[in-house]
């Protein structure tokens, strides 16, 4: 396929965007909701503890499981819809 | 049946599985012993990736170091798993679309360079033979322990195991092994995990049950246990971090290393399209958490349990007696990773925090020191004993697991490694012209040689288990992540840029670590001893992957801008991978 097609373009961009998108996602409960801004958070009781500690613990597995099948879900639609997807 | 009858029917039995597993599906062509034909299901490819990525470290190891760290050592947890939303989608589907069989292939490639291919497969070399000596070391000594016979007896079953199934399988025998060594280590990872969480809370799942109500005191389990160990001098254990940028680092440098490591990055070529690849990497990191999800509540049970064990009446009653002590206390004493000594002469065992802050309250106990030293790696291993689970099938089954996990992670760095040195250092550098037979036997060879080193020195570890997996992944971190990404997302990073952004990542991250850590691992060759005072803005060694990762990408840009930009075909290479379409099966050219 030409690289350098209009539709090229706005596939690509349409990837880039979900991409950022994720990985504010993803800096937010690692680096966010687990380290940085769990002094925030310690008034949210969890099981004997705080929020922060839950992401940190098991929180943000949990989010990154669902960021990878959300992307994987939604670039397999955008493949479909640019006709760049494998037959 | 005695213990060690049943460890050799369980350690026994799971290794003639994946033997007989790795002869059935015998490698017939290169592509074959590659990349298992490109016809690996996103599931089934999952599990592979998760027996794969989940070491020793990852099983016996890392629960001990959360038990001990609590929230602060949560960086394992976080960095060994968000790795994989990087990979998912920064790197896997495009790499599957180019189609070739390494990381050193894309590399040399995409840079248009035969010095950034090499540099990479030095790269590649470095950070996985470093792996390998850890998993070797591993195996070995949890073969002596189970099997009951000397450490370096326990190293060469190892190593003969690995060298049949890794050497005779290649990738496609490798993949539907580690399937099951995946089932066999998350089975006995779980299974003790589910009784202790019961015992202690009612709650079968462990990973509720570490936030649940602790049964016998009626108090919040972490709240609980953070009482009994401020009681004994300890930090809380739900206790946040002063120093908030070491943590970012360390963690951001396991997540990087996690994308950058070779061996997972050659999983993502095994599937049939692109759109498996992203897949494969979410099914990866279901399998992953698996065990990931429960080893926080092995870790805070663990740490209860043990607790309890010294302290029978609670911490304000005196602790045990030595001649009282568990089975599993005794047993372990005799490898010398538990060990006792009475200090204060009174036959009983006092275990806690030897800190000036708590001083006082020792000397008012009549305590003179923590006698009970417990080393952190024997935590998991010991987990069901230390509970009073004192079934022998259980403690075989956590053998097996254990053996799962580092063989499994063993063989798929071989694979790397050998991958590494036969199609790119022979046949993409010395010798074109070498026929597929003549590639196949060197790529055995080369993995041979490379078990036969990874033994050599896991039978001698030049004093440094948990830091060789620091190395490996700050290598990843600093070398082949940025490069592979820029190869993708940008199109104006060139050939020179490339290899001297590998090449100045790399050096800075091991010229950092060597000054703290000893020149090569020597030890007494450290500029510097390593202590929080001595870092740099407070960055230990085992985060400065992630500034080497910056470095990285600086001088690939700063140099690229200065430099010619990459030939038309090249930026015609780097807008194919961006699209899906036509990826066909991995080539070789």
């Amino acid at each position: 396929m030409s690289g350098h097609s209009y539709d090229a373009e706005n596939y690509w961009k349409a990837n880039l965007r979900l991409i950022f998108g994720s990985l504010i996602i993803w800096a937010l409960v690692s680096y966010g909701f687990a380290i940085l801004l769990r002094p925030m958070l310690a008034g949210i009781p969890v099981g004997g503890t705080d929020l922060g500690f839950w992401f940190a613990q098991q929180g943000s597995i949990l989010t990154f499981i669902v960021l990878i099948f959300h992307y994987a879900w939604r670039m397999n639609k955008i493949d479909e819809k640019f006709g760049v997807h494998e037959e | 049946m005695s213990q060690f009858a049943i460890n050799i029917m369980f350690v026994g039995g799971s290794f003639l599985l994946y033997i007989a597993i790795a002869v059935w599906a015998k490698a017939g062509s290169t592509s074959d012993f590659y990349v298992a034909g490109g016809g690996v299901h996103p599931i089934t490819n999952g599990a592979a990736i998760g027996a794969d990525w989940m070491s020793a470290a990852s099983f016996i190891s890392m629960a001990g170091l959360i038990a001990a760290g609590g929230y602060a050592n949560s960086t394992f947890l976080m960095g060994w798993t968000g790795g994989y939303v990087l990979l998912a989608m920064l790197l896997a589907p495009y790499l599957r679309k180019f189609g070739k069989f390494t990381v050193p292939e894309f590399i040399g490639d995409r840079y248009y360079s035969a010095n950034a291919r090499l540099v990479a497969v030095i790269c590649l070399i470095v950070a996985s033979v470093t792996y390998v000596i850890g998993q070797m070391a591993g195996a070995g000594v949890a073969f002596s322990r189970f099997l009951e016979v000397d450490a370096t007896t326990g190293l060469i079953i190892a190593a003969v195991v690995v060298f049949v199934y890794a050497v005779l399988g290649g990738m496609k025998g490798i993949t539907y092994t580690q399937v099951a060594q995946y089932c066999v280590l998350i089975v006995a990872y779980t299974i003790p995990a589910v009784f202790i969480s019961i015992q202690l809370t009612g709650n079968p799942i462990p990973g509720l049950g570490m936030f649940s109500t602790h049964t016998d005191s009626g108090l919040p389990l972490l709240e609980k246990l953070n009482q009994v160990i401020t009681d004994l001098g300890f930090n809380e254990y739900t206790a946040d971090v002063d120093n908030k940028l070491n943590m970012v680092l360390f963690t951001l440098s396991l997540m990087i290393g996690t994308a950058g490591l070779p061996h997972v990055i050659i999983r993502f070529f095994t599937v049939p399209k692109v759109a498996d690849a992203r897949w494969s990497g979410g099914w990866a990191l279901v399998f992953i958490a698996l065990l990931y999800l429960t080893a926080p509540a092995v870790a805070s049970m663990a740490r209860l349990n043990l607790m309890t064990t010294i302290y029978p009446d609670g911490t304000q009653a005196a602790p045990i007696e030595y001649d009282e002590r568990p089975n599993w206390v005794k047993e372990w004493e005799v490898t010398g990773l538990i060990q006792f000594t009475d200090k204060n002469e009174d036959g009983r065992i006092q275990l806690y925090n030897d800190v000036p802050a708590f001083e006082a309250e020792a000397q008012a106990r009549g305590w003179n020191g923590n006698e009970l030293v417990v080393n952190r790696d024997i935590l998991v291993l010991a987990n069901p004993e230390i509970a009073n689970l004192r079934q022998g099938w259980v403690i075989g089954l956590i053998a097996a697991g254990g053996l799962a996990a580092a063989l499994s992670t063993a063989a798929g760095l071989l694979l790397a490694i050998s991958s590494a040195v036969s199609h790119d250092l022979i046949k993409g550098r010395f010798n074109p012209s070498i026929s597929d037979k003549g590639e196949l036997m060197a790529a055995r060879i080369s993995m041979a040689v490379a078990i036969v080193v990874a033994t050599y020195l896991g039978a001698n570890p030049p004093g440094f288990a948990a830091q060789v997996v620091a190395l490996a992944f700050g290598i990843a971190a600093a070398s082949l992540f940025p490069a592979l990404m820029m190869g993708i997302f940008s199109k104006r990073v060139n050939n020179v840029g490339a290899t001297l952004g590998m090449l100045s990542g790399l050096i800075f991250t091991l010229v950092y670590i060597f000054v703290y850590k000893g020149w090569f691992f020597i030890p007494g060759t450290n500029n510097l001893a390593d202590t929080p005072e001595n870092w740099v803005l407070g960055i230990s060694p085992l985060s400065i992957g992630a500034i080497g990762a910056i470095v990285n990408f600086a001088v690939a840009f700063a140099v690229s801008k200065v430099t010619a930009e990459p030939p038309v075909e090249i930026q015609e290479l780097v807008e194919s991978v961006r699209y899906p379409r036509g990826a066909g099966t991995a080539q070789d050219h």
